[in-house]
């Protein structure tokens, strides 16, 4: 009768718990911070090395001579200390947690607020500090408030245009920016089966939008064939009827391309309401929308069209730049006139590789359109892969059509 | 733990973006974090933190895990942060930096007189009394060590 926070966590919701984790992961910008704390703490050999990772994705390949300095003062430290790196260009720490490292039921915590994204496992996966995770270097375990749990419960599929990065705002709004503050979110119900592991990784990471801790779906068959492929063997989780604090319902059918309208997440309206609004550039890319799914769709948009605005297209990861590449994927893009950046976060915190000018308008597929975040002055607007992709194409808010 | 000073009043949903920007956050130094804090909400505020309490509404903090956002604010020498309520993470950072940070629900106007104690879990705001929402035990005990690394090091 427990929710999965409370399994994993083994406590009920409201308890604080010491718990070792299984994975702690920090970026090139957290990481610094990190590693500044653990020697202000005077930690010199770390206990558990082989659960930490450091993955290079904020800026990189470094814009200045002090982000490569502070980049190389890390990847020392990494080789040093014995954590595994991934080097710039391997991809966002999410997208590479995602790719067989994370499994059902561990407990993992990144430095960085987007860890809830591998919630989608079935982990409990969530984001922390610096400090928080100088002290998981230095002892293997952190301590956490068990959450309550609110419940997304999805019903039906689907369908038309609408994907989904389009239900993600839809429960954003639903929501609010802080309507699961300190909560964890389940994502249950008939609708969630039907689901891809892309896609459930796009509606987890957008859980912290809303306050969340995490955003979790229950290892179904679709996670234990992804995991397959990536090379885990996992066992699915049967939900227990557990209390939730409450259940939002909705229905996927009746989801429709959305748009979250600057400066705020959960201000969305129906892509139609601002359909014509003139854009200065689209960027398809990030932990929410950068992944083999996105780029397939995006490129079976574009393909055979030119863009009529700059786009900047950003694969999550090396592995999803390889296959985008395999598949032609890449060239569809490339030949419809877009430039693609390094695997990496790209312009999405606004420190490099897009950034926008004043009174700049940007269509994005990331998660954030806080006011200045991509460049002072800049506008920023928030939507799926296809409406993006079909907004490229006219250089307006455009409704992509069926596919 | 006590403190007080002059009220600074925000909003809701002040996110850590705004608190300091993605474009500052490459370098060690702790006070160009502190110089820069919430240069695109209003340039001139970064001048008047100095001993001041911020007092803020919903969701402060919201966003980014960005610890920097938090050191900005105790190197720019904010007395202590007030909110209706905080974004998880900020208010984790806030405590392991050792940056008093005090859930309440209060009426403010800039430049009041505001006064909190911690422990006994109020906050005053020009005289007139608030109860605070009490922090655990834990956060209790790193705050009063003037954060997670010196909680730390005495501890271990």
């Amino acid at each position: 009768m427990r929710t999965l926070s409370e399994r994993i966590l083994g406590a009920p919701a409201g308890e604080y718990v010491d718990r070792e984790v299984d994975i702690a992961f920090a970026h090139d910008g957290t990481g610094v911070l990190a590693r500044e704390a653990l020697r202000e703490m005077g930690v010199e050999r770390l206990p558990h090395p082989e659960r930490l990772r450091l993955i290079f994705d904020h800026i990189v390949p470094a814009n200045t001579g002090m982000t490569a300095t502070l980049q190389a003062e890390l990847r020392e430290y990494a080789r040093a200390s014995g954590i595994e790196l991934s080097d710039a260009g391997g991809g966002i720490c999410h997208q590479v947690m995602s790719e067989g490292t994370i499994r059902p039921g561990m407990v993992v915590v990144g430095a960085d607020s987007h860890t809830c994204t591998l919630g989608a496992f079935g982990a409990f996966a969530t984001g922390m500090g610096a400090t928080d995770m100088a002290a998981v270097w230095a002892s293997g375990a952190t301590w956490f408030r068990v959450p309550e749990t609110i419940a997304v419960n999805l019903a039906g599929r689907l369908s038309g245009a609408a994907e989904p990065k389009d239900l993600a705002l839809a429960y954003v709004a639903n929501l609010g920016m802080e309507g699961a503050t300190y909560r964890a979110l389940e994502f249950v119900g008939d609708g969630a089966a039907g689901i891809s592991m892309d896609g459930r990784l796009t509606l987890s990471n957008m859980a912290v939008e809303t306050g969340a801790k995490t955003g979790m779906f229950y290892a179904d068959p679709v996670t234990v064939r992804y995991l397959a492929e990536h090379g885990a063997t996992v066992s699915p989780q049967a939900p227990e009827d557990c209390r939730y604090e409450r259940t939002v319902d909705i229905d996927l059918d009746d989801i429709v391309p959305l748009v979250a309208v600057p400066h705020r997440v959960d201000t969305v309206r129906e892509a139609e309401e601002v359909a014509g609004t003139h854009l200065d550039q689209v960027f398809v890319g990030t932990c929410t929308n950068g992944r083999y799914e996105d780029l397939a769709r995006f490129a079976r948009i574009v393909r055979g069209r030119k863009v009529a605005v700059r786009t900047v297209v950003v694969p999550a990861s090396r592995a999803v730049l390889a296959r985008a590449i395999a598949t032609g994927v890449l060239a569809d893009i490339v030949d419809a006139g877009c430039m693609v950046a390094p695997p990496g976060c790209g312009p999405c915190l606004g420190a490099h590789a897009g950034v926008l000018g004043e009174g700049e308008v940007c269509l994005s597929t990331a998660n954030r359109n806080f006011k200045n975040r991509m460049g002072v002055g800049g506008e920023i607007y928030l939507s799926s892969v296809a409406t993006a992709a079909a907004s490229a194409i006219t250089g307006v808010i455009t409704v992509p059509e069926v596919v | 733990m006590q403190g007080i000073g002059p009220a600074i009043c925000l909003g809701n949903d002040i996110d850590t973006d705004l608190i300091i920007a993605g474009r500052y956050l490459r370098t060690k130094d702790r006070s160009v974090w502190a110089e820069h804090a919430f240069e695109d909400l209003d340039p001139a505020l970064a001048g008047r933190l100095r001993g001041a309490v911020i007092v803020a509404g919903r969701n402060m903090g919201c966003g980014s895990s960005r610890e920097q956002a938090v050191v900005a604010l105790r190197e720019a020498g904010v007395a202590g942060v007030v909110a209706e309520s905080f974004a998880r993470i900020f208010f984790r950072n806030a405590v392991n930096v050792g940056l008093p940070v005090i859930e309440a629900s209060v009426a403010c106007t800039d430049g009041a007189r505001v006064a909190f104690d911690l422990d006994a879990g109020w906050v005053e705001v020009n005289g007139k009394r608030y109860p605070a929402r009490p922090l655990s035990e834990r956060m209790v005990a790193i705050l009063r060590a003037g954060g997670l690394v010196p909680y730390w090091r005495s501890w271990r």
